[in-house]
Parts: structure tokens; sequence; C-alpha cells
């Protein structure tokens, strides 16, 4: 693993979550049959989120000797909580991923600190060394591969104008939508992005209607934020626009249509997690990574795209895999209201926390966070 | 205008597209319950026959080939839930609101547990009729690809308020709504009446159910109703069970569910929680004017369990 550019204080707090781990006996090797229990918001065959989720807990069943237990549609609610003590109590799952963003604090938080002998895994939260040390948020910079979505993006789009179908204004999203538009302008300064907010992760009407407003002003290339990013896909192809896909791959729904997309990449992670827990390593607290340590990954390209667009798009990949990385948001960045919220001269890293509370649009966008 | 924008004229453009597109649903299930109530009761469990009619017209439309089969399928299991629906209401002191929600909860539940390998793949769509060949602005031919079921309920509507004030069956109905005991004095089998008027909202709750997976959104998935079922029940209410205002009603509300994505293409952008929520703003606005504390809500079938 490449932590380079990991922060000093990530470093002493997995450092010293290591030796603690380590000391305590907290972090058992695993032994031949293992349980490890995976919770979902919702469907598991979504199209997005959660399916990209379990492709990730499909890759864990292959191994030998490891037994998956799944469940789906848990509110993030004491539910949560329900469904972990019958995963350990019932199941005997001593590996744990509840994969939503809301099951973290403090749902996953009390569990582990009850259970401090498992180990609990987290998608999308922010540890800090205030948590307990069982526990661990792992994400990946996703961004990355909207930035290269944005790249095809503008160089397919005849009018310059590009959409977004985002479902709320959070961190995560915002940084998508950032990604893709910076990505759009890097080889398109004209292009803008239109976002538009449906308000909640699962809306599919409201998601066609977003879709079609979008094209309806000139949008011609469009991709989404949202959990299921097929109402957007199949609506959009049906008025003849382009799209980027988001979670998994969704070419086989559009295949005319379908640019290229931004795809987690689970089923390469969790093999690995597994290996480190083999290994008595454990698993960083604090993990995360993006392309180059193949957490997320771009779709092939479709048929639609140029060769000028596939070559903007590899280079840009190259980039992100060099050994010094690619910095999305750079120095001197200015919101779309006008506002410096990077000042010139610091660049921030895909590593940077900073990024993981972004709460802003950039120049180039056109919507609102609030 | 050469890039093929038409900046503003979205808004105006999108709530018309809006009302075509998403006002079917609201339209079927809205009628539907316009029936079921006119005869005197009260089915709430439209939502899990929207959501059973949507998963089994997608589901026989993907294995037959045949989205018109699909929508067949939709009313018939539409029919059955409302057979359900009116054979436990039929039983001595049940609560027909009760046994609504009870159905409710199971008709999305039984929905997504049959409904789950449906969700990947892709079947065949009903047909939309062009009526834009006449204009050459690609927006405006979009906002008028219409499905001939909007048409069909169109069309309901007007045919539904004639046969509620003109004919037989339309009497009979709603003298077992006004007054059970008439009915009775008749001859006729009160809860026989409501049996087929319960089917026949279900029925049409269904064929509500098959658009919204058969043409718009226009796939099957978990959050597809998003609570439609139960807005279309309240719908009712605020129509005042007159199938003429059903029909405004639900073009008001799918004009509305399109006024917050509109405004935000056009860069509208503040406040779009409150745009998305204009449709039940509308709802309670209309409420509140309309309401009196001193006399039941007008038009009211007598024998439903709210009024009574």
């Amino acid at each position: 693993m490449d932590f380079g550019r990991i922060s000093r204080r990530h470093l002493l707090q997995g450092g010293a979550a290591l030796t603690l781990g380590a000391a305590a006996g907290a972090r058992p090797a695993f032994a031949a049959d293992t349980t490890i229990g995976f919770i979902y918001v919702g469907s598991r065959d979504d199209y997005g989120y959660n399916q990209a989720h379990a492709q990730g807990a499909a890759a864990l069943k292959k191994i030998p000797g490891l037994k998956v237990v799944e469940e789906e549609k848990v509110p993030e609610t004491d539910a949560v909580e329900k469904t972990i003590e019958s995963m350990i109590n019932l199941d005997g799952a001593t590996l744990l991923f509840p994969t939503s963003f809301g099951y973290y604090n403090p749902h996953m938080i009390k569990m582990a600190t009850k259970y401090p002998k498992l180990r609990f895994e987290h998608c999308g939260g922010l540890w800090s060394d205030k948590d307990p040390k069982n526990a661990g948020s792992y994400f990946g910079y996703i961004d990355e591969a909207q930035y290269i979505s944005g790249i095809v993006a503008g160089l397919t789009s005849k009018s310059g104008k590009l959409g977004f179908v985002a479902a709320k204004p959070i961190p995560q999203v915002l940084r998508n939508i950032n990604a893709f538009a910076l990505g759009a302008r890097s080889v398109n300064p004209k292009a803008t992005t239109q976002v538009i907010f449906t308000g909640d992760w699962s809306m599919p009407v409201k998601e066609a209607e977003a879709t079609n407003s979008l094209i309806d002003q000139g949008v011609d290339v469009l991709t989404c934020h949202v959990d299921g990013p097929k109402t957007m896909v199949e609506n959009a192809a049906r008025r003849g626009a382009f799209v980027c896909g988001y979670h998994t791959n969704q070419s086989a729904l559009a295949p005319k249509a379908y640019l290229t997309g931004a795809e987690w990449n689970w089923e390469a992670l969790y093999p690995k997690f597994v290996k480190m827990i083999a290994a008595g390593e454990g698993i960083p607290n604090f993990y995360r990574g993006g392309l180059k340590e193949e957490i997320v990954k771009v779709s092939a390209y479709g048929e639609s795209v140029s060769a000028e667009a596939r070559k903007a798009a590899d280079e840009a990949k190259a980039k992100f895999l060099s050994s010094d990385g690619f910095a999305i948001f750079k120095g001197g960045l200015v919101d779309n209201k006008g506002k410096t919220v990077i000042a010139a001269g610091t660049d921030r890293g895909q590593k940077d926390p900073e990024l993981e509370k972004m709460d802003y649009l950039v120049e180039g966008v056109i919507g609102a966070t609030s | 205008m050469a890039d093929g924008s038409i900046g503003l004229w979205t808004v105006p453009l999108a709530v018309l597209g809006g009302a075509i597109r998403v006002s079917t649903p609201f339209l079927f299930v809205s009628l539907g319950e316009c029936i079921t109530e006119r005869s005197g009761r009260i089915n709430l469990g439209l939502e899990g026959t929207l959501v059973m009619g949507a998963m089994s017209a997608y589901g026989i439309s993907y294995l037959s080939g045949s989205p018109w089969l699909g929508v067949l399928a939709a009313g018939i299991t539409g029919a059955l839930l409302g057979a359900l629906h009116a054979g436990i209401c039929s039983l001595p002191r049940v609560n027909d609101v009760a046994v609504g929600i009870a159905l409710m909860l199971f008709g999305t539940g039984l929905a997504f547990y049959l409904g789950k390998p449906l969700i990947e793949p892709t079947a065949p769509r009903l047909p939309a009729i062009d009526f834009g060949w006449w204009s050459d602005i690609p927006q405006l031919r979009a906002a008028l690809r219409v499905n001939v079921l909007f048409l069909i309920g169109v069309a309901l509507a007007p045919i539904l308020y004639w046969a509620f004030r003109t004919t037989r069956w339309g009497l009979l109905i709603r003298t077992a709504g006004e007054s059970s005991d008439a009915a009775r004095a008749m001859g006729h089998s009160v809860l026989l009446i409501r049996l087929r008027a319960t089917m026949v909202g279900g029925f049409l709750a269904g064929i509500g159910g098959s658009f919204l997976s058969l043409f718009y959104p226009g796939s099957w998935n978990e959050g597809l109703s998003s609570g439609q079922g139960i807005t279309a029940v309240a719908l009712v209410i605020f129509a005042r069970w007159d199938p003429l205002l059903c029909l405004w009603a639900s073009l008001a509300f799918g004009g509305a569910a399109a006024l917050g994505p509109a405004l935000q293409s056009v860069g509208v952008t503040s406040g779009y929680h409150l745009f998305n929520a204009a449709p039940y703003i509308l709802t309670l606005a209309i409420m509140i004017i309309t309401c009196s504390p001193k006399r039941t809500l007008t038009g009211a079938p007598a024998e439903l369990s709210i009024t009574r």
C-alpha cells in the first residue's frame, strides 16, 4: 500500500491502533471458519450503491473458509444495532461491514464498544482517534473516476452543457459534482454542469423529471449521484442524451448512450482486507484510496466515445496512477459564487481530510447547495 | 436558442409535461378509490396495490414480451387485492381503515419480495403516441409524447361522472355509500356492491402501477411509488369524491411534482426543498380554504367510516 500522501496525524493514529490492537489481542487472526456480516441500507441488486457492496461480498464468498451473511434494507436507526447483534450472536460473525453512511455514529460505534474483540468496518465514515480501536472506516476517492467521466463528457458534449442528477448536497456528493465539472472544464473551459438535487437517495419519479428538465435545457451528457442510477440512465438514453454511470456499470441498460462511469471496486478491496487480517497486520482504522489503490475504477469506454476523448481520459488516468498522484482540487479554486475556496498555492491532495467537509460548488457548476 | 435551449420556457413546458407524465398513476388510483369510497368503504391499501401492479406488470411484460399483457396482469392483481380487502371488511366488526393499512404493508412487502429478480432485467415498455409531430421544438415534442393509458384515464373521468349520475350501477353504488339500509331495503346486498366496487378500484389502481413501471419512470425498483398511492387516496377527499375533480387534481399534482426539478434547471436553486413540497402545500392550502367546522365535508358518502 502506498500511504505516502497520508497526513502524519493519520499515520500516528494507525500506528497507535496497530500497537494497541496487537497488545490487547483485539484483532485475532482468522481461523478457518470465519463469518463476515454485510448490512445494506437498500436492496442488494439496485444497480447502484448496495449492489456494488454486494458484489464485494460475493467476492468474499468465493474464498474458502469464509462464510458471508447479509441483510438488506436495514434502516439507519436502532434497527442496524439489532441486526449487528443478531449477526454476532446467532451467526457468529466476527467481522462486520455496515455499509451505509448513517450506520456509523452512534450505531456502529456503540456496537464496537460493546464487542471490543470483534472488528467493524464502515464505508464512508470519518474514523477519529476518539472512536473505538476495533472500528474502522474506509472509503474510495471515487471523485477521481468522476473527473475522468467529466473529461469524456466534456469532449463528447456538443452543447457544452452537462447535467448532474444528485440526491442531497452532502460533502461526498458535492465532491463528485465538482470533480466531474473540473474534469469537463479541463478539456472544455466553457463547459457548464447543471445540478438538480432530488432531495433523497431513491426518488425515481423526481430523478426522471430532473433528467427530462436537464435535457430540455440543452444538456446532452448526464451523470448522477443517487442510489440507483437506472432511472436516469434509461430516461436520458430514451431522449437521445449520453450518460456516465455511477456506483456500478450500467452499460447494459443503454449500450449506445453509455460513455463511461465511476464504479466502486469493492470486490478488489474486501478480499484485500481479509488477507490483511489473516496475515496478522490488521486493517488501518482510517483507510482511503482511489484508482491507484484499486478502490474505485472507471467503466470501459462505450462505443460512442471518440478517440480524442479516450486519449485524454487515459492520460488523466495515468496521472492518477503515477507515484506522484494528481490533485483534482488545486490551489486558487473559485466556487460558483466567486469566492476563493482553496487559497492559491495550496493544492489539496486526495487524502486531505478538508475535502471530506466540502460545502461548495466550483465555478462552472450551475446550482446551489441549499 | 441556437444551442437547442429554450430558457425559461422550460418551466411551463415541464409543468405541462409533468402533468401528462406524472399524473397518470394519481389519476387511476384516485378514480379507483373514488368508486370504492362512493360505495361506502375506504381502501387505504391502494399504495400496496399500486406497487404490486407495477411489479406484476413489469414481471409479466418481461416474461411474455408484451407490455399490454403486463397491464392486464397488473389490473387483475389489483382486483384480487381489492377482493381481499373487501372480503376481510365484510366480516363483522372489522375496521376498513385498519385493514387498508395492513394491506398497504402487505402489498408493498409482497411486491418487494417477488420483485427482487426484476430489478436488473429490462422489460418491454408501453409505446407512446407522438402528439407533438406538428412542432419542431424537440422539448415540446418530448413533453407531448403521451401514453394511451393517460388518454384512457382522461376519458374515464367524465364517463364515471356520467355513470354515477345516470346509470343504474352508479345509483346502486351511491345508495350503498349514502345509506346501506336503503340499499338493503331495495333488495340489494351491500357487501356484494362494495366487493365489486373495491375490486374495480383495485383494478384501476393496479393499472396505475403498470404505468409507473412500464412507461414513466419506466422500470421496476423499490422506490418507484414513493407514496404516490397514498397521496392519490388523499386526493379523492381533496377532489370531494367527484371523478372530474379527481382528473384536475391529478393533473395539478403531476405538474406540481415537475416544478421543483424544472425550477432548478433554469437556475432557481434556492429553496428547492420547498418547491419539491409544492404538491403537499397545495393540498393543505385547498383543504384549509374549503373546510368548515360547521358541516361535514361536502360530497362525502355518508356511510364512509371517516364521516360516520
